[in-house]
């Protein structure tokens, strides 16, 4: 399965998806982009005159890229036409240490820890392009294939 | 391993995940994981991977899909271990 084939099967779509491109995938993790626009629609209330990238839309940055690319691949032996990946975050635990301004570049790499039943359990890290950590954590999700029924 | 001794081990394991307090303080065999404990399905599959840490077993897919009960888990947990 190719990383065009994951990134084209992703359920998301703009304003809400977060994930420009992987650079390596395989059965134990991933690691990926994406840049912040300065035009994503949370930066007009995220603050007030003070434009930050909110923790839980990295958190989301995080899930589709260390979560759901890399179920996808997972998942490949399952895919069929009417392959539909059934997605639900099911737990998130991160801690942040730097903010993330518009225009910013971010890198995720995410290591498989378990998956079993469905359930999908990664240790997922953040970081900017001077490589520095933003933040990491651990984020879980159950994850099927959604055959047309 | 005794029943009484086996049904404390699963009621400690579960523990963490539940979210109906009254049906965990009065947790029988005839307790279900989903229904009466609340658990969701992630958690539920925690619940499996310590129950397999725990008895230091395998759990199949098969098996899991199965376990939805205490007395289910201690059906599957039992064998497993006498096969060990």
């Amino acid at each position: 399965m190719t990383i065009k084939e994951i990134i084209k099967i992703l359920p998301y779509e703009s304003p809400f998806h977060f994930v420009d491109g992987l650079s390596a995938i395989s059965d134990d993790g991933v690691t990926g982009h994406y840049t912040f626009k300065e035009t994503e629609f949370f930066y007009a209330g995220h603050f007030k005159e003070n434009p930050i990238t909110p923790g839980v839309i990295l958190t989301e940055c995080m899930a589709q890229i260390g979560l759901v690319c890399l179920g996808i691949y997972l998942m490949r032996a399952e895919l069929s036409d009417d392959f539909k990946p059934q997605i639900a975050l099911t737990s998130s635990q991160v801690d942040f240490f730097l903010p993330v301004f518009p225009g910013e570049k971010v890198s995720v790499i995410s290591e498989k820890e378990v998956f079993r039943f469905n359930k999908l359990k990664c240790k997922v890290k953040l970081f900017n392009e001077k490589n520095e950590l933003i933040c990491r954590g651990t984020i879980s999700g159950m994850l099927k294939p959604n055959t047309h029924d | 391993m005794k029943k009484e001794e086996l049904i404390a081990k699963l009621k400690t394991i579960v523990q963490p995940y539940i979210q109906d307090e009254e049906a965990f303080k009065n947790l029988t065999e005839e307790t279900t994981f989903v229904g009466d404990l609340k658990i969701n399905s992630a958690n539920l599959v925690d619940v499996i991977l310590d129950v397999e840490d725990e008895f230091d077993i395998r759990i199949e897919n098969d098996e899991m899909e199965r376990m939805l009960s205490v007395k289910a888990a201690m059906e599957i947990v039992t064998s497993k271990i006498a096969k060990e």
